[in-house]
């Protein structure tokens, strides 16, 4: 197992920019050291020789859940829609997405 | 003062006629008034809504009905547990006002066993956190020492029933958020196996991890509790669908020729005070006729490292829902992408922003394998590892935190060192298994002592009985400072 080279203040901003965060030039800085400091300790895990050894997704899987196919009441509309920031026409509203023209 | 009145005894007398509901909350409702601007375990009280249910239990038992096991018993919920059309936040600014559409299960359940949910506790931010201190709504304090952490994420449960705001609370435990917090307060908790709680309405944050537990003053209340909250829910598809262990009836039959391994690696690193409590609880077990021996189980060293890429790629995935479109917070913007990330990035604060991108960083492409799948390799190793022990073991024995509750602000800007304080409690929930702490007396410096009691899948009865034999040879613990008022329901 190669051994992963070290988190970058870059590699940072793209994983903030992956998980749709915003970072200040400080916290930029803070995370990339802490999260460092973490992948360091995480090295123990990463440079283990573990050929051979099924990953364990879930501890206690179960497999094949179904529920009979009937007919039953969801949550009621107005209800969910009341908690939504913003709605139009029983619908959640949104900006604008990309560049359409409203 | 006199020790609270347990659970079960409330229960019984409500059921009985002999205690109203309505008297048991105002006391409880009382000792909250008194004390609660100097702990702040709650977000939420809820005195009303528990006043009309606890009249409606009343209303039953004179009507000659059974209200149920948890009739007349205040519980203090986790604020990230659903309670419909009331504010579920937890302890986040973007779920902020929130109000759930449905109940979560474990809700329903307590509702039809006949409790009183007296309201919501603080915790840290979705419940990523050790102390309480990532709660967007302030610190929870120590009832035993208010400069300190009461630990976390669930220390507002933990609090709430070492204050004697409850008898009982429900947590969540994702990789000790119910045992640690349990130990720093004086308290018991305990987190089931995986799957015998359904997670219907528990807020995600590592979903393969994530188990609602009880807390309580007694063993007997835990084993109560979790009988009522256990057992298959299809609403959760990762319920187990088998019969869940029926707990409170096994309390009592003791552990005369059970095999108690103490785990020597859970002993590495735990402060001389804690391993000596350790070591007299081990004693106490062998008095009772109990095998006790050392056991290593060498895989648990990995389990933190693990965990810390395990639980952040669960909640990078869980998280992405908070994107101001359907619930919680809106920072508006002039189009959706930017609106997304003006929400997350004021909604959200800096541990689970570092946790999200740490989850982010370990599934991407070019270190999912490095990271997260030797992770999960690491969590196969530490299951087989456990399993050779209870080749040998009945239960496992070591402590629940390497050291007694920590001065508030201690830890809280270095990650690192915050998240070592869960290294007892993780391998646990990397196996799915059950292990509970108890309040094992003092450390030096008078601080609650938590041991912690670890068993196989499914194992609940035996934990608890072994626990129940502990919690008998404890030493005393001095009562919280500020003290809650002595339990005078008065009948």
């Amino acid at each position: 197992m190669t051994e992963p080279a070290r988190l970058t203040r870059e590699d940072v901003a793209h994983v903030a920019s992956l998980a749709r965060l915003h970072l200040s030039e400080e916290e930029l800085d803070l995370f990339t050291g802490q999260l460092a400091q973490v992948l360091d300790h995480a090295a123990d895990v990463a440079n283990i020789d573990l050929a051979g050894v099924e990953p364990t997704a879930h501890a206690m899987a179960v497999t094949n859940v179904l529920r009979l196919d009937e007919p039953r009441p969801c949550l009621d509309r107005d209800e969910v829609l009341a908690q939504a920031p913003a709605v139009e026409d029983h619908r959640f509203r949104v900006p604008r997405i990309l560049g359409e023209t409203p | 003062m006199t020790a609270p009145r347990p659970a079960l005894e409330t229960a019984t007398m409500v059921r009985a006629g002999e205690a109203s509901a309505v008297e048991v909350l105002e006391h409880h409702l009382a000792v909250i008034d008194a004390a609660e601007e100097s702990i702040h375990a709650f977000n939420l009280v809820l005195g009303d809504t528990a006043r009309d249910r606890a009249r409606d239990v009343d209303a039953r038992v004179a009507a000659g009905e059974d209200p149920g096991p948890l009739a007349g018993v205040p519980v203090a919920l986790k604020d990230n547990l659903c309670t419909r059309g009331v504010p579920t936040t937890c302890s986040s600014r973007i779920l902020e006002g929130w109000r759930p559409p449905y109940d979560a299960t474990v809700v329903t359940r307590l509702a039809d066993a006949g409790a009183v949910v007296i309201g919501k506790t603080n915790m840290d931010e979705f419940a990523m956190g050790s102390s309480t201190e990532t709660s967007a709504f302030g610190t929870t304090r120590n009832p035993y020492d208010t400069t300190r952490v009461p630990g976390g994420s669930s220390g507002g449960s933990a609090a709430a029933v070492a204050a004697g705001f409850a008898p009982l609370a429900l947590g969540s435990d994702t990789g000790g958020s119910i045992r640690q917090p349990a130990a720093l307060c004086g308290v018991v908790g305990m987190k089931p196996t995986y799957g015998t709680v359904s997670r219907y309405g528990l807020v995600a944050f590592a979903s393969s991890l994530d188990q609602i537990g009880p807390f309580a003053n007694t063993v007997a209340d835990a084993a109560l509790l979790f009988d009522v909250i256990g057992g298959h829910d299809p609403l959760d598809s990762t319920s187990l669908n088998r019969p869940t262990p029926r707990v409170l009836s096994v309390l009592d039959d003791g552990v005369d020729g059970m095999t108690v391994g103490i785990l020597t690696e859970f002993l590495d690193g735990a402060a001389p005070d804690v391993v000596a409590r350790v070591h007299q609880a081990a004693e106490a077990l062998t008095a009772a006729g109990a095998h006790v021996e050392e056991v290593s189980v060498p895989e648990v060293a990995l389990g933190l490292s693990a965990y810390y890429l395990i639980a952040p790629a669960e909640a990078s995935s869980n998280l992405a829902r908070y994107d101001g479109v359907r619930y919680g917070l809106r920072v508006d913007a002039e189009d959706t992408m930017a609106m997304n990330t003006a929400t997350r990035s004021v909604g959200f604060g800096a541990e689970v922003k570092r946790r999200i991108m740490l989850g982010t960083y370990a599934l991407s492409a070019g270190y999912m394998d490095a990271y997260y799948g030797q992770a999960l390799r690491v969590r196969t190793k530490i299951i087989e590892g456990f399993a050779r022990a209870y080749r040998r073991c009945d239960v496992l024995l070591g402590p629940t935190t390497p050291s007694t509750a920590f001065p508030i602000g201690a830890k809280v800007g270095d990650p690192m060192t915050m998240y070592l304080s869960d290294v007892c409690t993780i391998p646990t929930n990397l196996a799915g298994h059950p292990a509970i702490s108890i309040p094992f007396g003092a450390g030096d410096d008078g601080l609650p002592v938590g041991v912690q009691l670890l068993g196989p899948a499914l194992s609940e009865g035996t934990v608890l009985k072994v626990a129940a034999v502990a919690e008998a040879a404890a030493p005393p613990l001095a009562a919280p400072v500020p003290a809650p008022a002595a339990e005078g329901v008065s009948t």
